[in-house]
């Protein structure tokens, strides 16, 4: 069976060709800092379970620290030059698409044709993460691709991915980070504490202002958390269900349609959600991090006010 | 006791509101909002460092889709997949970066409705593509101008490259039914006792389906209209 655990080894792995590449290269700017920074995730992806938890906590705050005192640096840049590239372009031409188009084709084919295949009475793909898994043979099938259509080596498809993991530098982690803090805002009923704020705070007595009110909420709690799926069950509960529902006579269906929807605008403006918002800005290498939630912001602020209004006007049928 | 919950643990968002208003490095205010939410939970030290290092394992799968294409991307990179991709958007004649990208947001948000989620994203679409071809378009309608294209509305480009893929897929998602959202929430609301059949909640996201692809469109023609302006004053400076 090919398991979620085994794309954990090959990522570990990545990690630690990250780290060693670094250590051997003279001249980088932080070189110890950053082969440490990159060894100790690999060190959390080939341990994973078998790290005690204690020492995974230990783990992830030391690789905190070196990131947050400036010692995760890119080593020299080796992009081949314009040109070479120019020339291989028009050398290969279609074929360059082949492989890119492999990932999202062989994704989907995983996670609907292979998905009952079996060899014996074991599945092919592990089953509870089909999706995941079936992209991660879909990278390494794009990978094989790219090999054969440029004749380079795996090797060198290790080095352009440490190119890539070296611009984005910590923004690499924070997301995985960023998850960690949603996880212990749980634990720790950070969530049941904004609802009594909220439903104490707010004066719910007008339909028109509840339903902005649920539709705020949930989006600035998702601002707050970075995770629609955080901020739902909280607002819903808190506002959704018992007023807009119970009070009002809403569509439930329609209430939960449109108060996920108010929690997406959320998305769209926020660090938080550091894997749609500061990992793509550090990926195109823009110099603002928050360049792509300022891009987003003139479509989740009016599109924010059409839910109010949609909710509103609709809230009966 | 009407007030049994306990509100300190709203510290840790005071703690992370700072940090991004300070402009503090997220990795460390991250931390020290994790610091601050256990104290105020009354969690003891060890439990809080057992409790992130559980987390940190088990969340662990979230950044594959982010690594796992990369080595595969960075290898078509270096052999021209950027400068091949907008050779061919240069071909096109009535191609414009915002034209481009509506095209892209339609694709992206009804693949997404249909559950074709992996059809897009960062590292294996927008880096390598998208934003290479809205880039392009404008830099073909620099040249006929004439003119140079700036770096801040290069940025912004790309910037709205990465937006329209985040506005398609999270707008058509939800549309689709076997979506984990629409699963959450007809639990959710089961345990409230009451019970939503899930295509009606996939139904009655279209309405903001197709209102957020209206107003996203209208910023892309803005973002064209913008580089027309531009254009025109580089033009009239030179």
């Amino acid at each position: 069976m090919i398991a979620l655990e085994d794309f954990y080894l090959l990522v570990g792995l990545l990690f630690a060709a990250v780290a060693v590449m670094t250590l051997r290269e003279a001249g980088h700017p932080r070189r110890f800092g950053t082969a440490l920074f990159w060894g100790l995730y690999a060190v959390a992806y080939l341990c994973g379970e078998r790290l005690p938890p204690a020492l995974a906590g230990v783990l992830m705050i030391a690789m905190a620290l070196v990131a947050g005192c400036g010692l995760v640096k890119p080593g020299r840049p080796r992009l081949a030059p314009e040109e070479q590239r120019r020339a291989a372009a028009a050398r290969l031409g279609n074929w360059l698409l082949l492989p890119a188009l492999a990932i999202p084709v062989v994704t989907m084919f995983g996670a609907t044709v292979l998905k009952d295949a079996a060899i014996g009475l074991r599945p092919l793909l592990d089953q509870k993460h089909l999706t995941l898994v079936s992209m991660g043979c879909g990278a390494l099938v794009a990978l094989a691709l790219a090999c054969l259509v440029t004749r380079a080596t795996p090797l060198q498809g290790v080095r352009e991915a440490r190119r890539l993991v070296d611009a984005m530098g910590w923004a690499v982690v924070l997301p995985h980070m960023l998850a960690v803090l949603g996880l212990l805002f749980s634990e720790a009923g950070v969530g049941k504490a904004v609802a009594q704020v909220v439903t104490t705070a707010i004066p719910l007595d007008s339909q028109f202002i509840a339903c902005a009110a649920f539709c705020v909420a949930m989006a600035l709690l998702t601002v707050v958390m970075g995770n629609g799926f955080a901020a739902f069950p909280v607002i819903a509960g808190g506002i959704g269900i018992p007023v807009l529902v119970g009070a009002y006579g809403a569509n439930p269906a329609l209430m939960a349609a449109i108060g996920m929807f108010s929690a997406y605008c959320g998305t769209l403006m926020t660090p938080m959600a550091a894997n749609f918002n500061v990992v793509p800005a550090a990926l195109l290498e823009l110099s603002d991090r928050n360049a792509v939630i300022k891009a987003q912001l003139p479509t989740a602020l009016p599109l924010l006010l059409a839910n109010i209004f949609l909710l509103y006007f609709l809230m009966h049928q | 006791m009407t007030n049994a919950v306990n509100l300190w643990p709203l510290l840790g968002i005071a703690v992370v509101v700072a940090g991004f208003l300070l402009r503090a490095n997220p990795v460390l205010v991250v931390i020290a909002a994790c610091g601050v939410t256990g104290a105020a939970a009354a969690m003891p030290p060890v439990h809080i460092l057992e409790s992130l290092g559980t987390a940190f394992i088990k969340t662990r799968n979230l950044p594959l889709i982010l690594l796992l294409p990369l080595a595969a991307i960075g290898l078509l990179e270096r052999f021209g997949l950027k400068e091949y991709a907008q050779s061919a958007i240069g071909r096109v004649r009535s191609a414009t970066t915002g034209r481009l990208l509506t095209v892209y947001l339609f694709a992206r948000e009804l693949a997404a409705a249909f559950g074709l989620t992996s059809l897009g994203g960062h590292p294996n679409m927008v880096r390598p593509l998208v934003a290479p071809m809205a880039e392009a378009a404008a830099e073909t309608a620099a040249r006929q101008a004439g003119v140079e294209l700036d770096d801040a509305l290069r940025q912004r480009i790309r910037a709205m490259s990465a937006a329209t893929d985040n506005v398609g897929l999270f707008f058509g998602e939800d549309v689709f039914v076997a979506f984990g959202a629409i699963v959450l929430m007809q639990t959710i609301l089961r345990a409230e006792g009451i019970e939503v059949d899930p295509l009606h909640i996939a139904l009655w996201g279209i309405p903001t389906a197709v209102t957020a692809f209206i107003i996203h469109a209208w910023n892309l023609r803005r973002l064209d209209a913008r580089i027309r302006r531009e254009l025109a004053r580089a033009k009239d400076v030179r």
